[in-house]
């Protein structure tokens, strides 16, 4: 059995790793921003597929990678357009575009549903050439890649433009009349969301073995349970400690799916076992765990600026 | 202090490792043989081909419970899912895995080169990468294809409506094996002289103004193998019914509940036949690497009376296409 659970440790791990980009980029819309952003759903299989299409074509896989990232800016560009230009309500905005994406990612693939990369060069595998097993190769490079989006992310929040972000995000009115343009700064933290969601989708996809369609269906709730489960486990944390505490969320909610799984749930059931997963990582704050936690779960706020 | 709040959070975790300790038995014995089946999606046809896998493995003398033990997981749709249970299934040493559908099959195959894979419910496991070819595998992954001949589709529709200019062509661009069905169809009645309009919708809910709007501009249908369109088969029904237009679809299941003919698989048989391979790979008979591609042995044809006779048409003159 303990050697059961070291494996399913390890494949949560090397999972939750890739999966903390996604609670990375949602935490910044969902959190700093303080909007709903469905475009999640749409940039997520976008990302898969670009660095797809590229590393079929030959183009080296950190090339491929980071090409996912921008073509995710640009639908965060979408919506942040939408939103703030045409005064769309951010929930519709995001739907909006993400319906739109399924077309461009449809196009991306070259109308295919899935494009297969077994046999093909990705990042992983060039971490395997360094004499790495595959699990352990995905978890270092998942590691290098996360802590390099949260080191840029830190240092990103600390310059002008980044505390401008943080402050419309926390008091649109107030940013505004101290000059701040809210507008543009919506725009960026949509365009900076997207871009670590798509990164995400094209880490999957490379760690699955394949490009699919319709893989960003659910791939929300993985984002924002990450991110419950994260303030749960330890509140009230500075933006950079509290990114970190992200990919350790991450990788507990694949953690505790993966032991679902184990547990042989009829399969109809599935779903719903993991909705009661999140319903207890949801009430946890309610018991009164310390004496400091007197409010609702909408007080369980991350960030102290 | 958020010592009480970590407690909590690994007491909560430790509850569910108890309870997956309770039901996950290690300890292999020799003679049990231990068979992973990972599917895609909850579905009539691929839970048939579940259905026929068990079927076919008891034909080649494994009897779950005797001398068998089967982990199942559904990934319910949410493909993140995917990657977890096949880590679940290689890890638990599995003597041999199923994958059903392109999906899950891929999610496998690039989980493990060594544990033996056998595939169903794949349109084309050459161009999924599971295969070099379909006649020599070469790697640890064989199965079956649920590729119907399309060719014999086509004939059987002109066949009902000979004097048709257009046909239409509806299917869920996301789905692969969809979409490789309907480039062969549309290259079909390109050759038989037919002019084609293609509609795709993305879910069930699009499925009723697709129909509609193509039923106003053809003299036929035609509808793939396609999940998104078989669960919407008795919609379908009702349009293509009211504009009398007759619709050959790829899945028979379709057709009995809402078109008119299909010479097709019957995916309770082509699950069979996997589970006939599976059996084979077990014993130690034969290795996935030389196995060749099976295809649907059992084609049949379908014909829906009721539609037929709404249609006007008898259903005695369908006959399957030479």
């Amino acid at each position: 059995m303990m050697n059961t659970f070291w494996d399913l440790f390890l494949s949560a791990t090397s999972q939750g790793l890739l999966w903390s980009l996604m609670a990375i980029g949602v935490y910044l819309t969902f959190r700093i921003l303080d909007l709903a952003d469905m475009t999640a759903e749409g940039s997520f299989p976008l990302g898969g597929a670009i660095t797809t299409m590229c590393l079929i074509n030959g183009v080296n896989p950190i090339l491929a990678t980071l090409a996912a990232f921008g073509g995710g800016m640009v639908a965060g560009l979408v919506t942040g357009i939408l939103n703030t230009k045409l005064k769309i309500p951010a929930l519709l905005a995001g739907i909006v575009t993400m319906t739109g994406l399924y077309s461009i990612t449809s196009r991306v693939m070259l109308n295919a549903a899935n494009v297969s990369l077994l046999g093909k060069a990705t990042i992983f595998t060039m971490a395997q050439n360094l004499g790495l097993s595959h699990n352990n190769a995905v978890i270092v490079t998942g590691l290098i890649i996360s802590l390099l989006v949260i080191g840029l992310l830190v240092i990103f929040f600390r310059t002008e433009i980044g505390l401008a972000m943080r402050a419309t995000g926390d008091n649109p009115e107030m940013s505004a009349a101290n000059g701040i343009k809210t507008q543009n700064m919506k725009i960026w933290g949509y365009m900076i969301s997207n871009g670590c969601i798509a990164l995400s989708g094209a880490l999957l996809a490379q760690n699955n073995g394949f490009a699919d369609l319709n893989s960003g269906v659910g791939t929300l709730v993985v984002g924002l349970a990450s991110i419950i489960i994260a303030e749960v486990l330890i509140r009230n944390l500075a933006i950079g400690g509290r990114m970190l505490t992200l990919v350790i969320g991450a990788i507990v909610y694949r953690l505790i799916l993966a032991l679902v799984f184990q547990m042989n749930v009829e399969p109809s059931d599935a779903k719903l076992a993991s909705a009661l997963v999140l319903i207890v990582c949801l009430a946890l704050p309610n018991f009164k765990l310390s004496r400091k936690n007197k409010g609702e779960n909408k007080n369980v706020s991350s960030t102290e600026n | 202090m958020h010592i009480k709040k970590i407690i909590a959070g690994i007491s909560l975790v430790s509850l569910l490792l108890l309870g997956g300790c309770s039901s996950n038995k290690t300890g292999k014995s020799a003679t049990v043989k231990h068979v992973g089946v990972l599917q895609v999606v909850q579905h009539p046809s691929l839970d048939e081909a579940y259905k026929g896998f068990k079927e076919g493995l008891k034909d080649g003398g494994y009897v779950e419970g005797k001398n068998l033990k089967i982990d199942y997981q559904n990934a319910q749709n949410s493909q993140d899912n995917l990657k977890s249970m096949s880590d679940k299934l290689v890890n638990e040493k599995s003597d041999l895995v199923l994958g059903i559908a392109t999906p899950a099959a891929q999610s496998l195959a690039n989980t493990t080169q060594n544990i033996p894979i056998v595939v169903t419910a794949v349109t084309d496991l050459k161009a999924a990468k599971l295969v070099n070819s379909n006649e020599k595998p070469g790697k640890n992954v064989t199965g079956t294809t649920d590729m119907v001949s399309i060719d014999k589709q086509i004939k059987l529709l002109l066949s009902i409506v000979p004097k048709a200019k257009t046909i239409g062509i509806m299917y869920n661009a996301g789905e692969a094996n969809s979409k490789i069905q309907a480039d062969l169809a549309i290259a079909a009645l390109k050759k038989a002289g037919v002019k084609v309009i293609v509609k795709t919708a993305n879910t069930t809910n699009d499925v009723q103004q697709v129909t509609e709007t193509l039923a106003d501009k053809v003299q036929g249908i035609y509808v793939p193998t396609d999940n998104t369109f078989a669960s919407a088969a008795s919609l379908i029904g009702k349009v293509v019914k009211e504009k009398k237009i007759p619709l050959v679809a790829g899945a028979t299941e379709q057709v009995k509940n809402g078109g008119l003919a299909s010479i097709g698989i019957d995916y309770e048989s082509l699950g069979r036949q996997t589970g006939k391979m599976a059996a084979k790979i077990l014993s130690g008979k034969a290795k996935p690497q030389d196995m060749p591609v099976e295809k649907a042995t059992n084609l049949k044809l379908v014909v829906n009376k009721k539609m037929a006779k709404a249609l006007g048409i008898d259903p005695k003159s369908i006959k399957a296409p030479k």
